[in-house]
């Protein structure tokens, strides 16, 4: 087979594939995603883990160490099948924060910092570039077997496949303006790559077990036969290989990428869950057999990296190698484009756009379009990424294993783990912590694993190895801290990863994080409950229109106004431009993120927005759920107490209205009662004189003169309470004046005399002659009331009424006492009462008001009225006006 | 546990308490696949470890398959009732 | 008919007056108390056909005088005709419910309260 065919069937191969990829293009592009957005589409993309390395160098891995290799797909499998556990948050997470890689992710996760990006960045760029390599180093090796002059110049076929996977890239991956959309060309591409790599090494499977070794039952008994037969499993290597292959299929940038950067249903995880083991299973089944027929059949020295190839190629199976070495050449360039693809979105978001953005004089509100300024540092950054495999694979002189390389690549990148599961399960994940682990494990990883990759002495002196750095024995690349004896990578995974997760934990446990941290925290843990992120956007004094300029140039000019449009409806706003509110910031931000990284959008907004505020409520977002059920019970303590406090009240009220109500209905009951009884014997006996019943003249007489006396009593019944109702509502109007005590007892002395006289007055005038300012008629009234109280209750047999002045400190008093039983100690409480009269109240002749209008009075007057016990008989003190009482 | 203390109620209906099990399930396969992984290195021979490990992989691949199809109902739907990270603090 | 005794319990001396003065012309024997305490052994000494019973008597209301009385031997079934001056629905309510046998709001008429007697005794 002419090396020529070969170049030109890959050539062909690479246009169907185009072919594809502008096809799914043109699908998405005209909404037709349908079956592009499937779950096998997915499955298959996953397969990018499957690289160059395991189509060829799993069956050389299998030669060296027997079943060993299928560590490599065992993690994936578990990660996969334990997608419940973690890759389900990861996607959930990285939908509703636009997460656009896995530095992105690290970046976001702990306060959109661009420090922890670029740290992740450069791992990533490190950890790629010898994967890179491999792959250059695998299409290499390929090539060369069907070179037809051997000895060809290797370096420079990786060179041209290293530009030839460039510009693929560059075509592939950022054809594409808008650099947020899905990448359904690529993915189309690779699924098509997977089905091809896996019909590849199927199809030289079963060809290795039904033709060359005859069927299942004697293939085992090959493999029973084989130098692999008796490779045992090391423990140590293989638990540390399952480990790390599962952590690296998490955080290798490609499988970050199509896992969840690319994911667009959730439920196409449910799929993978089965099916990419499944695939993988199948890509493993036959590299066992093949390993152990190629050491059997093939000439001894022939690199077993190749059997894949070379097993057709000796039984002269010319189409099936070619298939074969299309597997690989498709297994390489889907790895290569996709990690590249990814690293270089990293680069561009978390390197270029920073410091671009900083560069420029206006900052982001300065006009013109972003996107190319993307565009051309992915693309940049593609050629860089491959220039910088292909420099590795000159510098390793593409000597290593192909196993090695892989290995060395997923430790690195096995370094974000720690602070990747940390910060989507633990709050108290801090950026500091994250740096941390991030720098301890890089360093570890660089000193230890890294630089010994290119050879014992090519960076490295050998002194070091023997010695440590500066005669640091410690330090020894390979027996760090005087640990001898471990298998090269366990002694790398360990130390790196160990000291990694303790620097994580430890600065996390130290450090405070930043409220936009604790925001995003809080988001990223608690993905399932609240699936809004937390709001970044309080206030700021954004116009509308520098964020539409800004958001044209990253998004494009018309998904950019649509956008805004869209807004401004929803907000019933007529025009393009929404206002500026903290949830549009918010979505507009994440949308941005989406094309340039959540570090990048955010400080452009910040730009532009003048900073960015956490507010108090977001805050109380971010406490944790005991604070939250903690601040909800109190909440609710305090809401129960107030209802008690309100119930108390409302009781409090409704007992003094329902007081107020029965005092009402007791007055009333009252009045109708005292307006009832004189009516009654006025009517009956103006009945009796209306029938002119024949009586006596002095019966009718004598009827007539209660008819009248009970008419008067109702008189004095309403002109009682008609008084004490205007005294009552303040409405009374005082006629003050200056006047003398003894004058105006003099005037209610002569007002209550009665024609019989048997009431008994002494008086003491010398202390009477004070004057006062004060309305004389009122004050005479209650004079008058109280005497004639006198008149009526006074149940001695010549009563008497002793009128004393004196003074009670500023004021002056007078003492009304009788000489009759008094009052009972239960009465005297109600005395003042309305219609609290003694027993008797027919001999009060009123209506039992006159305590309580005399009680008005004196309140009016400024003065006070008292029932004084334990007198000689019934004692009432009323202390007179301060202000106005002078001595004469 | 700590989810019980808000809106939720103590206990669930037994639809809803089957699809939390169901998820239990779901985040035990991992790790019965790990410890059965790990047992490999008890074989002494490659051949036997290969069949051993393949029919392991195979039992993972149908016992996920299986949760997985009824899991998937689950998934897009943001109300998990079931807090999967206890509260801190 | 002349051998039929009312007992008027009423503190109002005007309206004893009025009273005794219709009850007697038509040939009722008409005995008065006014005093509230003391009005049940009144009823049960003199043990009149009718007792008309004033609601607010000095020293106890004219409701527990006819629950007393509704819980005496002998007298306990004496007719009573209950006189108040509070004319509410919830006065006349209670007195039913105690076993007034009829309930007069003040101020009543002659003819009235002589029908509603003759009535009660008849």
């Amino acid at each position: 087979m002419s090396f020529n065919l070969l170049v030109t069937i890959c050539l062909l191969y690479v246009v169907v594939l185009f072919a594809f990829a502008f096809w799914a293009d043109k699908r998405a592009a005209a909404g037709r995603v349908g079956w592009l957005n499937s779950p096998l589409i997915y499955t298959l993309s996953l397969s990018i883990y499957c690289t160059a390395w395991t189509f060829y160098g799993a069956v050389g891995y299998a030669a060296r160490s027997g079943m060993e290799f299928v560590t490599i797909y065992l993690g994936p499998t578990l990660v996969m099948v334990g997608w419940w556990v973690l890759l389900r948050r990861l996607v959930r997470i990285g939908r509703t924060q636009r997460i656009t890689s896995i530095a992105d992710l690290i970046s976001s996760r702990f306060g959109k910092s661009n420090m922890l990006g670029v740290l992740v960045t450069l791992l990533a760029v490190v950890a790629t570039t010898p994967y890179i390599a491999l792959q250059l180093q695998s299409v290499t090796l390929s090539f060369n077997v069907f070179a037809t002059t051997p000895g060809a110049n290797l370096n420079q076929t990786a060179f041209v496949v290293a530009v030839g996977l460039a510009a693929f890239t560059i075509l592939f991956g950022t054809r594409n303006l808008d650099v947020n959309a899905h990448h359904h060309g690529v993915v189309m591409a690779i699924a098509v790559e997977a089905v091809v790599k896996l019909i590849a090494l199927l199809a030289v499977g079963i060809f290795v077990v039904f033709i060359l070794a005859g069927g299942p039952g004697p293939m085992l008994d090959v493999i029973a036969a084989s130098p692999i037969a008796e490779q045992t499993i090391r423990p140590e290597r293989w638990t540390v290989l399952i480990g790390l292959s599962a952590m690296a299929f998490i955080c290798l940038p490609r499988m970050f990428q199509v896992m969840v950067v690319e994911n667009s249903d959730e439920r196409h995880l449910a799929t993978a869950s089965w099916a990419f083991p499944l695939y993988l299973f199948l890509m493993s089944l036959f590299v066992l057999p093949i390993a152990a027929v190629g050491l059997n059949v093939l000439p001894a020295g022939s690199n077993p990296d190749l059997f894949v190839l070379t097993l057709p190629l000796e039984f002269d199976r010319n189409t099936l190698a070619m298939l074969a070495f299309l597997g690989g050449f498709s297994s390489a360039t889907s790895m290569v484009i996709v990690a590249a693809i990814a690293v270089a979105t990293m680069v561009s978001n978390h390197i270029v756009m920073p410091i671009w953005l900083s560069r420029q004089q206006g900052g982001a509100t300065v006009s013109g379009d972003v996107r190319h300024v993307v565009i051309t540092s992915r693309r940049l950054s593609i050629a860089a990424l491959l220039a910088l495999g292909y420099m590795y694979y000159v510098y390793s002189g593409g000597s290593g294993a192909l196993a090695a390389i892989g290995l060395i690549a997923f430790t690195g990148m096995a370094q974000v783990l720690p602070a990747l599961v940390g910060g989507i399960f633990w709050r108290g994940a801090t950026r500091t912590g994250a740096a941390a682990g991030l720098t301890v494990g890089f360093a570890i990883w660089l000193w230890s694993s890294f630089l010994p990759s290119f050879g014992d002495a090519s960076l490295i002196p050998a002194s070091v190895y023997a010695e440590g750095p500066f005669g640091l024995s410690y330090l020894r690349p390979q027996a760090l801290f005087g640990i001898e004896g471990l298998d090269p990578l366990v002694h790398a995974v360990f130390w790196s990863l160990l000291l990694n997760t303790a620097a994580f934990c430890l600065f996390s446990l130290l450090s405070f994080p930043s409220p936009l941290e604790r925001l995003q925290g809080a988001a990223f843990v608690n993905v399932f409950r609240y699936s809004e992120s937390a709001p970044g956007w309080t206030g700021g004094a954004a116009e509308a229109e520098d964020l539409l300029m800004m958001s044209q140039r990253i998004i494009g000019a018309s998904e950019a106004q649509a956008l805004f449009a869209e807004e401004a409806k929803a907000q019933g706003k007529l025009g393009y431009l929404p206002d500026v509110t903290p949830a549009f910031l918010e979505g507009l931000e994440r949308k941005l993120a989406g094309s340039v990284g959540a570090a990048t959008a955010h400080a452009m907004l910040m730009q532009i927005t003048g900073g960015v505020t956490v507010s108090v409520e977001d805050l109380m977002r971010v406490a944790d759920e005991a604070q939250q059920i903690l601040e909800y019970s109190n909440q609710l303590e305090a809401k129960s107490q107030e209802l008690g406090r309100t119930a108390q009240q409302l009781q409090e009220a409704n007992e003094k209205l329902v007081a107020l109500s029965v005092q009402k209905d007791g007055f009333l009951s009252q009045i109708s009662h005292e307006l009832r009884t004189p009516m009654t014997s006025i009517r009956s006996f103006s009945e009796i004189l209306m029938r002119g019943e024949t009586m006596a003249p002095e019966e009718r007489q004598r009827y007539s003169q209660i008819i009248h006396d009970e008419a008067i009593r109702l008189t004095r019944l309403l002109d009682d309470l008609l008084d004490l109702s205007v005294l009552e509502n303040g409405q009374v109007t005082l006629n003050n004046g200056e006047v003398q005590l003894d004058a105006i007892l003099d005037r209610a002395i002569a007002a209550t005399e009665q024609p019989d006289g048997v009431l008994t007055i002494s008086r003491d005038r010398m202390r009477e002659a004070i004057s006062l300012y004060t309305d004389s008629d009122r004050l005479a009234q209650v004079f008058i009331n109280l005497i004639s109280n006198v008149q009526k209750y006074c149940d001695a047999d010549d009563p008497e009424l002793r009128i004393e002045v004196g003074d009670n400190g500023s004021r002056k008093i007078v003492d009304f006492i009788d000489n009759g039983s008094g009052v009972s100690a239960e009465a005297e409480s109600v005395i003042f009462e309305k219609f609290s009269r003694g027993t008797d109240h027919r001999a009060a002749g009123g209506a039992g008001l006159g305590l309580a209008i005399c009680r008005e009075i004196m309140k009016r007057l400024g003065g006070d009225i008292s029932y004084v016990s334990g007198q000689s008989g019934a004692a009432f003190r009323v202390t007179l006006p301060a202000a106005q009482a002078a001595a004469a | 546990m700590a989810g019980a203390t808000r809106k939720q109620p103590m206990f669930l209906e037994r639809e809803s308490y089957r699809r939390r099990r169901l998820g239990d399930a779901a985040r035990l396969v991992p790790f019965t696949g790990l410890v059965l992984l790990l047992l490999s290195g008890l074989w002494t021979t490659t051949a036997g470890a290969m069949i051993y490990i393949f029919v392991v992989w195979a039992i993972l691949i149908v016992v996920i398959g299986v949760l997985s199809v009824r899991l998937m109902p689950l998934t897009e739907d943001s109300d998990e009732a079931e807090p999967s990270v206890p509260p801190e603090r | 008919m002349t051998d039929k005794r009312v007992l008027l319990i009423e503190d109002e001396p005007n309206i004893i007056e009025a009273i005794r003065f219709i009850l007697s012309r038509d040939g009722w024997r008409v005995d008065t108390h006014s005093d509230g305490k003391t009005a049940l052994d009144a009823i049960r000494t003199r043990e009149p056909d009718l007792v008309i019973l004033d609601v607010m008597l000095p020293n106890k209301s004219g409701y527990d005088i006819l629950n007393e009385l509704r819980e005496t031997q002998d007298v306990g079934n004496t007719p009573v005709l209950m006189l108040t001056a509070r004319g509410q629905k919830k006065d006349r309510e209670l007195a039913e419910r105690l076993g007034a046998s009829r309930f007069m709001t003040k101020p009543f008429s002659n003819g009235e309260i002589l029908s509603t007697v003759r009535e009660l005794v008849g």
